[in-house]
Parts: structure tokens; sequence; C-alpha cells
């Protein structure tokens, strides 16, 4: 998909596979048609939106929409937009994300929504490392926590990367979980970010943990450009498409792979 | 000309607060959010019926905006409430992404609109809301006169489906409108119909378009009043059809001249049926501290400054 159009974001999307997989074929409860307001099932947001590619192939893979129109990605008259958004009205997609930080206060909206209608279902959803430098996160991460949205269950994605280098370079978060401690969290540490058994496990004992009057956080510790030698551990390709060599090389070191989608 | 009696001088927040407890009592979708301004917004008496349908988010605008959002997935209705600088520039981003390009069923409710907040000053006092909030696709911008009208406009949004910025504020002004008057957003109302020249006026400055266009018959010109509450999406079949009448327009509102209901208008007269234009409106500037009626006068918003205006607006259709 990034290669087809050489744009998009690679780094991140590849970090975050095994974490997609994970969520909506193991943890997630889900209806078989996709309606807006999502009663009766878990729901998901993407706050970091830029991982657009990883998120819309599983969607397509899940059956939201045809494989088939992965291929129109941040084309023009496409749904699949460079950022995700419901303004194109793509099953699956239940906000429009790109521009950072707003993700979780979406996600607690829908949470206290739940709440309300008694739909004892929840939350998921999923923010950069990077992103949590955008005010708008704190704000929420201290209402989940003094209001106790207990069925809200937030996965960081700690790669240690962003545009301009580590972050811990760019502006340092430290320790992000003891951030969110601190503001009335509960949180895991999933030091295996990438090794499929190891979300499923952790994301289980984090709905586990929901509805005992904390938010949930997991702190996932990610590898940027996971399964793709030349991607891994740097942040130069955060947002830049690989040329055709590099593009068969990537796909060379994929086993299961629908190529260039 | 016809008149109209101030039934008794009321803020139009009330008019919102009114709105959100009859909201509460016969729409259990109906939600609100408050940014630590409880009692600005007069939301009081809606806690205290519905406390499980209210939430309070603390001094965190963006925040509020967000949650805002997410609570329209799972179908309630939420209206969110402070001042109007912090419901829109402080928040355009929050309310850009996730409220109007993702098409949000939010009512963003901005009470101390404009100057007449008063002794707060400019950091609290704003006069782009309107611009900003029109120029967002698919938002509808309302701007209310008075508290019956504003009790009418917060019903009627709820039963409108998309987002909304409803503008209104603080200070105690005439309340003129009939309290069984139906509120339908786009159609602009015909307060008093005239010859000469069309004032069409917004929020605080309907009545003062009121007073002027009295002081006016006194002189012999014949005004018509219109009040144009729903600035987007405007009535534009009314307005044409009253400046093909009168042949000239004064605007009138409580905003800068940039961006507000003014250019709005020029715009649609540019296009259909070009005329002489005056605007009364704040000249691209910032506020100041002062009493409401103090700013109104130095900054040319009451009824002399668009008496003024029609008497030159005359001049150039001459």
């Amino acid at each position: 998909m990034v290669h087809k159009v050489n744009s998009g974001h690679p780094g991140g999307s590849l970090g975050c596979t095994e974490f997609f997989v994970a969520l909506y074929y193991e943890i997630m409860k889900l209806h078989d048609t996709f309606t807006m307001d999502g009663i009766g099932e878990d729901i998901f947001f993407l706050s970091n939106g830029h991982i657009s590619p990883v998120y819309y192939s599983v969607l397509a893979r899940k059956g939201y929409f045809p494989l088939e129109e992965l291929n129109t990605f941040r084309m023009l008259d496409s749904r699949l937009q460079g950022h995700p958004t419901t303004h194109e009205g793509l099953p699956g997609v239940r906000i429009a994300s790109g521009s950072l930080g707003q993700g979780m206060s979406v996600a607690i909206g829908a949470a206290l929504a739940k709440k309300l209608n008694k739909d004892e279902h929840i939350v998921y959803s999923l923010h950069g490392d990077g992103e949590l430098q955008e005010g708008q996160n704190w704000e929420a991460i201290m209402f989940a926590g003094s209001k106790k949205v207990d069925n809200l269950i937030a996965t960081i994605d700690r790669n240690s990367q962003q545009i301009d280098g580590n972050t811990e370079d760019v502006m340092a978060l430290g320790d992000v979980g003891e951030k969110f401690r601190v503001f009335g969290w509960d949180v895991l540490e999933l030091k295996e970010g990438n090794d499929l058994k190891a979300i499923i496990d952790t994301l289980k004992d984090a709905k586990k943990r929901s509805g005992k009057g904390k938010p949930v956080c997991v702190i996932m510790h990610t590898v940027m450009g996971n399964g793709v030698d030349f991607m891994m551990h740097t942040h130069a390709w955060h947002g830049k498409a690989p040329n055709d060599e590099q593009l068969a090389i990537a796909l060379d070191q994929n086993e299961e792979t629908l190529g260039d989608y | 000309m016809k008149k109209y009696t101030d039934q008794g001088k009321k803020d139009t927040r009330s008019g919102f607060g009114a709105g959100m407890t009859e909201l509460g009592r016969k729409n259990p979708q109906v939600v609100s959010l408050c940014a630590d301004l409880v009692g600005s917004l007069k939301l009081d008496e809606f806690i205290e019926e519905n406390p499980d349908r209210f939430f309070q988010v603390g001094i965190a605008e963006a925040n509020m905006m967000g949650i805002a959002a997410g609570l329209t997935i799972g179908g309630y209705i939420p209206f969110t409430g402070t001042f109007a600088n912090f419901s829109t520039g402080r928040v355009y981003d929050q309310i850009r992404q996730s409220i109007a390009y993702s098409g949000k069923n939010v009512k963003i409710c901005a009470s101390h609109a404009g100057l007449t907040l008063g002794e707060d000053g400019a950091t609290h006092q704003i006069l782009e809301d309107i611009g900003l909030m029109k120029m967002l696709p698919g938002m509808t911008v309302i701007n209310t006169c008075d508290f019956n009208q504003t009790k009418a406009a917060t019903l009627a949004i709820a039963d409108h489906e998309g987002p909304v910025y409803l503008r209104f504020g603080r200070p105690k002004v005439p309340n003129f409108t009939d309290p069984e008057q139906e509120f339908h957003i786009g159609k602009a109302v015909m307060l008093n119909e005239g010859k000469d020249v069309t004032v069409i006026a917004t929020g605080h400055l309907v009545w003062e378009a009121l007073q002027a266009a009295e002081a006016l018959e006194q002189e012999g010109i014949s005004a018509e009043v219109i009040n144009i509450h729903t600035i987007k999406p405007l009535d534009e079949e009314t307005i044409l059809a009253s400046v093909r009448k009168t042949g000239c327009v004064v605007t009138c509102e409580e905003h800068n001249y940039l961006g507000g209901l003014g250019e709005s208008v020029a715009r649609t007269l540019t296009v259909h049926h070009p005329v002489p234009q005056e605007f009364v409106a704040t000249r691209d500037t910032f506020g100041e501290s002062g009493t409401s009626d103090q700013l109104m006068e130095k900054y040319g918003l009451d009824n002399k400054a668009i008496k003024e205006a029609v008497l030159q607006v005359l001049k150039r259709k001459a």
C-alpha cells in the first residue's frame, strides 16, 4: 500500500501489526456488521492515525470492507484516506484521527456512553508514545483516572521513536507507566510488544483488571519497522515509503504477505 | 412600525439553562458537559435533575470536546458548555477533527460571547468565533438575541442531526420575542417590514436594531428589520427578497466585521444582487475591560451606531 502510492507510514504500522492481529482476532468481541454506535460490542479507537496501513489491513481482513479496496489507499476518491476518517464512510472507523492527541478523549467519551447504556463491553484505544507529548492526552489521562473510567483499556506503542529521532532526545517521556499510575490508572508493562502470545496474554490480563475502578493502560514496548531488518530500530521509516528494491527485500523477509497491498 | 415589548431583562445564558432543563426532562439522550463553569452556563437545574447525564471535565476544554465526540458513539447528544472563547479558539483543532470532520452530533454551546461579558476584558471576550465556526464544513452556526429565542434554539438543536455552534451571552438584555415562537434553524425572522433599508441583525444587536428602526421612523425612514439567528446556513432567500425591495443593507453583529454575519451577507449579495452595505461590527480589534453598555457604545455596536450606518448606506444608495 505504502509503496504503491509512495507515501504513508510503514514504521509504526509494522511495529503494531501483532497488536492489531491480537486485538481484532483474539481479544475484542465484535458484531458481524459495523454500526457507528457499536452497542453490545467492544470498540477500538486509533489515536495515532498515521499508522492507517496496518489498521486498514486488519479491518479489510476482518471483512469490514473488500480486501481489494486496500489498493486505493491514499488515492483520489478513496475511502482509505491517508489518515483514518468517518467522512468517506469506511466501515470500522468511528472517528477521524491524524492530528495527534485526540483519541483518548474520544475513547473516554465512548466509554462513558457505554456506561450510560449499561453496555459492559470494553473500549480499546492505541496511542503513539511520541503522541503523549500532546497536552490533551494529560487532560484525558487525568479525567479517566479521576472519574474511574474503568471500561477503557488504552495501549501505548512505546517504540521510543518519533519523526525527529528518539523520544527521549526530542522530548523525554521518561517512565510513561509511572506517569499513568500516579494519574490513577492500573498499568501493565508489555515488554515483548511484537510477540503475539505475549500481547494476547497481556490484553487478557488487562481485560480482567477492567471494571475495578481504574482505567487500564498497557505500555507496549515495540520495535518500529518490526519484521523488515532495514526498517527496525530507527525513526527513518516513520513516514517514508520503500522503493521497488526495498519493497522486494521487505516482502522476502515476511512469509505471509499478499504482496503490495 | 411593529411594536416589541421588553418582557423584562434577562440574560440569554439563562435561556440556554432553561432550555437544558426542559431537554433534560424530555430527551433522555441529551447529556451535558462543562469545563468548570456550571454557574455561568446556568446548568445547575439540569445537573440536579440528571446527575448521571452530566460530566464535569474541569478546566480542560480540549478533552471536553473529545469526550463529547465520543459520547455520540453510543447514541447520546452532548451539549458542551463554556465561554465562547474557550469553546472555539482554544479548541479549534479538536472541533475540526473530532467533531466536524468526524460528523459528530455535538452541540457546542458558548456563553459570554462578544464584548458584552465586560469587565474581564479581551482574554475572555471573543469577536472571532462566528468566523471560526462558520468556516468548518457541516457546522451550523446560531447566535440568539434574547432569553426566549435562546431557550427555543437550545430545544431545536437537540432535534437537529449534526454539529452546531450556539452562541449567546452574559448581560441581561430585553426579552422581547414571543415565548411561543418556534425556532426554525436556518430561517430568518421578519421583525418589521419596511421599504427604504434592510437592517439585518443577530444576537444582542437585534434589540438595538429595533430601537434604531424606531428612531429612523421618526425621521421618515422605513427600515425593514430582519433577525438572522442562523448565520450558517444563511437564509439567503429572505435576505435577497428584502434587498430587492429596499436596495441597501446594514448588517449588525457583536463580532469582527471580518468573518462574521456581515461577510456572509456580502457574499450572498455580491453573487446574486449587489447593493450598498454598511457593517455594524468591530473593526478588526480586540476588546477591553468595561461595562457592557460602555463597550457597545465605544465599539460602535449600539442603536446609535446602527442609525448612523443606515443614514450612511442611504446616501450611498442615492
